[in-house]
């Protein structure tokens, strides 16, 4: 790898995120709320016809939606095992959302690879242990996902390329009995959209 | 269909001290419970030969609310269907004060009519009763409203056997959130996923539920609407979309948002309009709930360190804080009558249910457990609804507000968590 050439675009990409950072305004993105009909509005409500009948609807007929993500994808160096790109967990201490220094290649590897596919699209998920309330979490692993995030527009990503969520405890492995196995759940993962 | 199976347990009042402990008893002991002795004679039902008697039904409702003694009716000779044909004494020797009677005709039209008499045994009078034309699949929505019934009439409260609850079952790899009646039975699933689906609430009219599905690799929140599945996307901005919460005319959400940063409050329209953010705060404000008279939106927050509750006007403003006790406070919900509040409170790694009197500001701890989650109130106010651990795996479990009647609902399989109990729908 040519580092100097590296480095340069590097610093290219920082005065990039420098400049967004100073001109942007607010982040929204005001996407209208979408009608998703997941079944054909068939479905008759049945009528309440008992003593106490009224207007309330009877939902004793439940309509069900199935969701399945599980299809899909063709071979790609995103997740060619051989390739560091295939990396895609990056852990924490305890209580903590400071990017270890072991995380550095990883991390310099998918920010190249964002560099050089200008529409390709991080998704940083945050995770922490089942330890507390699952909406806190939440906005635990959020923090961690933050942090990562602050790593990549050091190395030049700017934030279009990049989104930072939270799966909070949702991803955590159940029932630990030991700090090794918490340890597992401290983490943010990396994963591209669409893939 | 899922059936849950209702485990009772009883916990005693903390100042009776001299009683000893029955597992398993479904009365209440100790001198404070007056509990009402009630005899619920078999519905004559010859028509549905097969089904579960309503009579079991009724009094399983009537003996999980703590406040009555469904009394043992296979001694007494006689089984009248209807209060014509009561002989007072058989259930005055029974020590019963309340007598409900009832049978179930098959009718025109596949259908079916149930019918209950409710008798004051001592005053030998008739006190209620009713008649309902229902579909066979009604049965059991008809037992829980004949309890309903029986409750409010002997007690003066509304009844919540007919209000359904709503929880997440995770089961072989997959999510399935599911609406099923307040006793566990007749579970139906609403949605279900192969990505985590948590936070689901219920609107105000028992029509729709919102949660948040993880079904595209980040938290978005969903409306759905019961009858038809039909649902819409209500928040996916960039970011988190979590922690969804109806104003209490169902008009607007509470929900929380991170875009690029740290989760704040913000409220938007049902329909996913007119966003604005309420709380601004360098922190994580998240978990938010609406006291019922809609004033002011309470919500867990670590702006001071460690996360305890606040509250905020729900059109803006400073916030304040509610808990000052305790090692953590989080995921507040009100009571109905906004007297008091629930929430989980960690002190030294243990995650258990609370009870905060506004008013006064004391505190009562409900609930045992380590990893005790999501505490929900029954419409009536009288029953927090909760996610517990036992031995490993995610069950619910439920207690008094007064901390005094307990009980656990588990299911064979799924791990169950997140509950939320339903609006009362008449």
């Amino acid at each position: 790898m040519n580092h100097k050439f590296f480095n340069q675009k590097l610093l290219g990409g920082l005065l990039i995120a420098l400049v967004l950072t100073a001109c942007k305004s607010t982040p929204m993105v005001d996407k209208p709320a979408a009608v998703e009909d997941k079944s054909p509005a068939t479905a008759v409500p049945a009528k309440s016809t008992d003593a106490n009948a009224n207007t309330t609807p009877d939902t004793s007929a439940i309509k069900e939606v199935k969701i399945d993500t599980n299809a899909n994808s063709g071979m790609n160096p995103l997740k060619d095992p051989n390739n560091i790109l295939s990396k895609r967990n990056i852990y924490f201490d305890f209580d903590s959302d400071v990017v270890k220094a072991e995380f550095r290649p990883l991390i310099e590897a998918h920010a190249k690879y964002l560099l050089a596919n200008g529409n390709a699209k991080l998704i940083l998920q945050g995770n922490t242990d089942e330890r507390g309330t699952r909406e806190y979490n939440l906005s635990l692993g959020q923090r961690r996902s933050v942090s990562v995030k602050k790593s990549f527009n050091l190395l030049g990503v700017q934030d279009k390329q990049i989104e930072t969520v939270s799966f909070g405890e949702e991803k955590a492995t159940s029932n630990c009995t030991d700090d090794a196995c918490y340890q597992g759940n401290r983490r943010v993962d990396v994963a591209y959209e669409n893939e | 269909m899922n059936k849950l199976l209702v485990v009772l347990s009883v916990c005693y009042c903390a100042l009776v001290t001299s009683v000893a402990h029955a597992a398993l008893e479904i009365e209440i002991s100790g001198g404070s419970a007056q509990q009402i002795p009630i005899a619920i004679v078999p519905f004559a039902q010859t028509s549905i030969n097969g089904q579960d008697n309503l009579a079991n039904i009724i009094a399983a409702d009537l003996r999980r609310s703590g406040l009555f003694k469904a009394l043992e009716t296979g001694g007494v000779a006689s089984r009248p269907s209807s209060l014509a044909q009561v002989k007072y004494g058989d259930w005055i020797a029974l020590q019963a004060q309340a007598l409900a009677v009832g049978n179930v005709e098959a009718i025109a039209g596949n259908r079916l009519k149930v019918s209950f008499e409710l008798a004051d045994v001592l005053k030998q009078s008739k006190l209620t009763g009713a008649d309902y034309n229902i579909a066979p699949h009604q049965l059991r929505a008809t037992a829980h409203k004949i309890a309903d019934a029986i409750y409010q009439q002997l007690t003066g409260e509304a009844g919540i056997f007919a209000s359904r609850i709503a929880y997440i079952n995770k089961s072989k790899g997959r999510y399935a959130l599911q609406v099923a009646d307040a006793d566990g039975a007749n579970a139906q699933t609403v949605i279900s996923s192969n990505e985590p689906i948590i936070s689901p609430a219920w609107s105000p009219d028992g029509s729709k539920i919102a949660y948040v599905s993880f079904e595209k690799k980040k938290p978005i929140i969903f409306v759905q609407s019961l009858m038809t599945g039909q649902r819409i996307t209500l928040a996916s901005f960039k970011g988190n979309n979590s922690a969804p919460a109806w104003s209490p005319d169902g008009s607007k959400l509470a929900v929380v948002l991170t875009y690029a940063a740290n989760s704040q409050v913000y409220i938007i329209n049902a329909d996913g309009t007119g966003l604005k953010q309420l709380t601004k705060s360098s922190a994580i404000d998240t978990e938010p709930t609406w006291s019922p008279d809609a004033k002011w939106v309470y919500f867990s927050s670590d702006r001071g360190g460690r996360p305890q509750i606040y509250k905020v006007s729900s059109i803006g403003g400073e916030a304040q804080r509610v808990t000052f006790e305790g090692g953590q406070n989080l995921s507040p919900r009100f009571s109905p009558d906004g007297k008091s509040l629930a929430m989980i409170r960690n002190d030294g790694g243990k995650f258990r249910v609370a009870l905060q009197d506004l008013a006064s500001g004391q505190v009562q701890l409900l609930s045992e457990g380590s990893q005790d989650e999501s505490p929900s109130f029954a419409p009536n106010g009288r029953v927090i609804l909760y996610a517990t651990k036992i031995g490993g795996k995610g069950t619910l479990a439920a207690v008094s507000s007064d901390g005094r009647v307990k009980q656990r609902l588990s299911e064979s399989g799924g791990d169950i968590r997140e509950p939320a109990w339903g609006p009362l729908l008449n």
